[in-house]
């Protein structure tokens, strides 16, 4: 494996208990690669991220970061690593250029370095202007781009980014999904992302591992992933709740049952979306009307429910749900 | 220690200090509860003085020192607060990252609670000679007390970091607050031990290392020079100052689990 590259060989990582938070997982991240680990919380993204940057001990199995093994060369590894972790930890009571000046002198750069690589990377991620205040009254925006500046301090040539965007609003997710895709590209970095948001991981990642209850379910390219699936489904939510079992029936001619939204009766479509017309036609040949007709093409989430028998979008919304 | 450990531990030490001054929540209590019992106590028991072979010439000299232990004290809760914060909001996971050593966080991390309670010492000293109270000592003893005080703050502070580091927990460190108190009160901080007459509380009293911390300081504002009562202070808080920091330091590795 090159040196700017990640390669994980039957890992486990167990706590008290006995509960197996990642269970022999197996993964490699080639150098410049935008790998993204995507799962559902509590599926394991986040212990297999501290274990790779040596903040957890692995139980069972070996994970080679960087060309090094994070069990026996924790320091080496960290002298080459970034890391944004789940929860943005900063310290209120400084400011975003202090920061800098604690980061930066913790891995050992000259003062005059420190000082340049604070001006340049605020500057890269817009925090030039809130550079002398104190970071308590940073968004939570703010707080994540300072937190994946703060990361490229010591010029690291991987990337881990545990969950950046959670929490953020569409526009700072842009924002942060730019500058990541710009160190991949631009600086070659390679990026080791957790995200339990579909569309994160279809966008910025170059290769997706899929994660549930510690196994890694599925991985390749998006594109693969979804023509794992293959085909496209159709939703049709009755305007009638009592044509509900008529219409499931004519659905059930053209595929097999899929995921539909609560009100909702959805399938698979055996012929592809090419076969829409035909659900049509005959949803009207029997006099069935539909209040909703939608065809989705399939997407990561239906990877995830292929292979777990679970919806990921279904948690996503319960999880905004419970935070609204 | 090495040059590297060393200069580690100025930057954690460097914010640590700025963190701690731009927390007026912190200073403030630090500085304003000891000095209100002071009050307290020097006006409502100064009739102590009257008691035969009680030590001092009036309350206020007797019990100015009991402020230098309470700041100390403080200087404890804010050593194992700052600790627990640091565990409990994942910063100390970003120190982490970086080559750092546990015992440079936790040297690095005690220099804002000391300067809580070197400031708190200086505001002490003041208000108890604006109070009227005379340091025996002389100057030389005045700043003997400062230096006594930070090393007490430092003891204390050390077993706040153990409480911090093994709980991780903001909550749990100031909890402890009340317990350490009670030790306190078991100690010849309000009354000399050969004056305590309950037979019981005087066994404590000389068995608590608190009263031998306490009559050391003591013995600058009220005695003067008097090195048994100096050396067994010294000795005190060396000796909880050494086990309190192995213990935090043992503690926090356990806690920094990284390879």
């Amino acid at each position: 494996m090159s040196h700017d590259g990640i390669t994980v060989d039957g890992l486990v990582r167990e706590f008290k208990g006995g509960i197996r938070a990642v269970d022999g997982i197996e993964l490699q991240v080639r150098p410049g690669e935008i790998y993204g680990f995507l799962g559902p919380n509590g599926a394991g993204k986040s212990t297999t991220v501290h274990v790779l940057t040596t903040l957890l001990p692995p139980t069972a199995g070996s994970a080679t970061v960087a060309g090094f093994d994070v069990s026996t060369h924790g320091p080496e590894v960290r002298r080459r690593i970034g890391a944004a972790l789940q929860e943005a930890a900063l310290d209120n009571f400084l400011t975003g250029r202090e920061h800098f000046e604690l980061q930066g002198g913790l891995h050992g750069l000259s003062k005059a370095d420190r000082a340049s690589r604070a001006v340049e990377l605020l500057e890269r991620v817009g925090l030039t202007d809130a550079a002398d205040r104190k970071v308590g009254g940073y968004s939570g925006g703010m707080k994540r781009r300072l937190d994946l500046a703060l990361a490229l301090v010591h010029r690291p040539s991987i990337l881990f980014l545990d969950e950046p965007t959670t929490g953020l609003d569409p526009q700072s997710r842009s924002a942060l999904w730019a500058e990541v895709a710009r160190l991949a590209t631009d600086d070659g970095v390679t990026v080791f992302l957790t995200t339990q948001y579909l569309e994160e991981a279809d966008v910025l990642a170059d290769r997706v591992g899929i994660i549930d209850h510690g196994h890694i379910v599925a991985e390749g390219t998006p594109q693969s992933l979804k023509e794992q699936i293959g085909r496209s489904s159709v939703e049709a939510i009755p305007a009638n709740p009592d044509d509900r079992g008529a219409i499931e029936a004519v659905l059930s001619r053209f595929g097999e049952p899929a995921a539909a939204s609560p009100k909702g009766v959805a399938v698979r479509l055996a012929g592809g979306s090419e076969s829409l017309g035909q659900v049509v036609r005959a949803l009207d040949g029997e006099g069935l009307e539909v209040a909703h007709l939608q065809l989705h093409a399939p997407s990561l989430d239906d990877v995830f429910l292929a292979k777990t028998g679970r919806s990921l979008e279904g948690e996503e919304e319960e999880r905004e749900e419970a935070a609204a | 220690m090495n040059v590297e450990t060393l200069r580690e531990i100025g930057i954690i030490a460097n914010r640590s200090v700025r963190r701690t001054l731009r927390q007026p929540a912190l200073i403030v209590p630090t500085i304003l509860f000891p000095l209100l019992l002071l009050a307290i106590n020097a006006s409502g028991l100064d009739v102590t003085k009257n008691i035969p072979n009680f030590p001092a010439d009036s309350y206020l000299d007797f019990a100015l020192v009991v402020t230098f232990m309470q700041g100390g004290l403080f200087a404890a809760t804010t050593a194992g607060t700052e600790l627990a914060t640091d565990i409990e909001t994942g910063f100390l996971n970003r120190l982490q990252l970086t080559p750092l050593r546990a015992p440079a966080i936790l040297i690095g991390q005690l220099a804002g609670s000391m300067t809580v309670a070197f400031l708190a010492s200086l505001v002490y000293l003041a208000v108890g000679l604006l109070a009227g109270a005379h340091v025996e000592a002389g100057f030389g003893g005045a700043l003997a007390l400062i230096g006594l005080a930070m090393l007490v703050a430092l003891a204390f502070g050390g077993i706040g970091s153990i409480i911090g580091a093994r709980t991780g927990s903001a909550e749990a460190v100031q909890g402890m607050f009340p317990l350490i108190f009670v030790f306190f009160f078991l100690s010849s901080m309000n009354l000399p031990r050969n004056l305590i007459e309950v037979g019981w509380f005087r066994t404590v009293a000389s068995w608590n290392p608190i009263s031998y911390l306490v009559e050391g300081l003591r013995s600058l504002v009220i005695t003067g020079w008097d090195g048994t009562a100096l050396w067994r202070c010294l000795v005190t808080a060396v000796a909880i100052s050494v086990v309190s920091f192995l213990g935090a330091s043992a503690t926090l590795r356990t806690r920094m689990a990284r390879t």
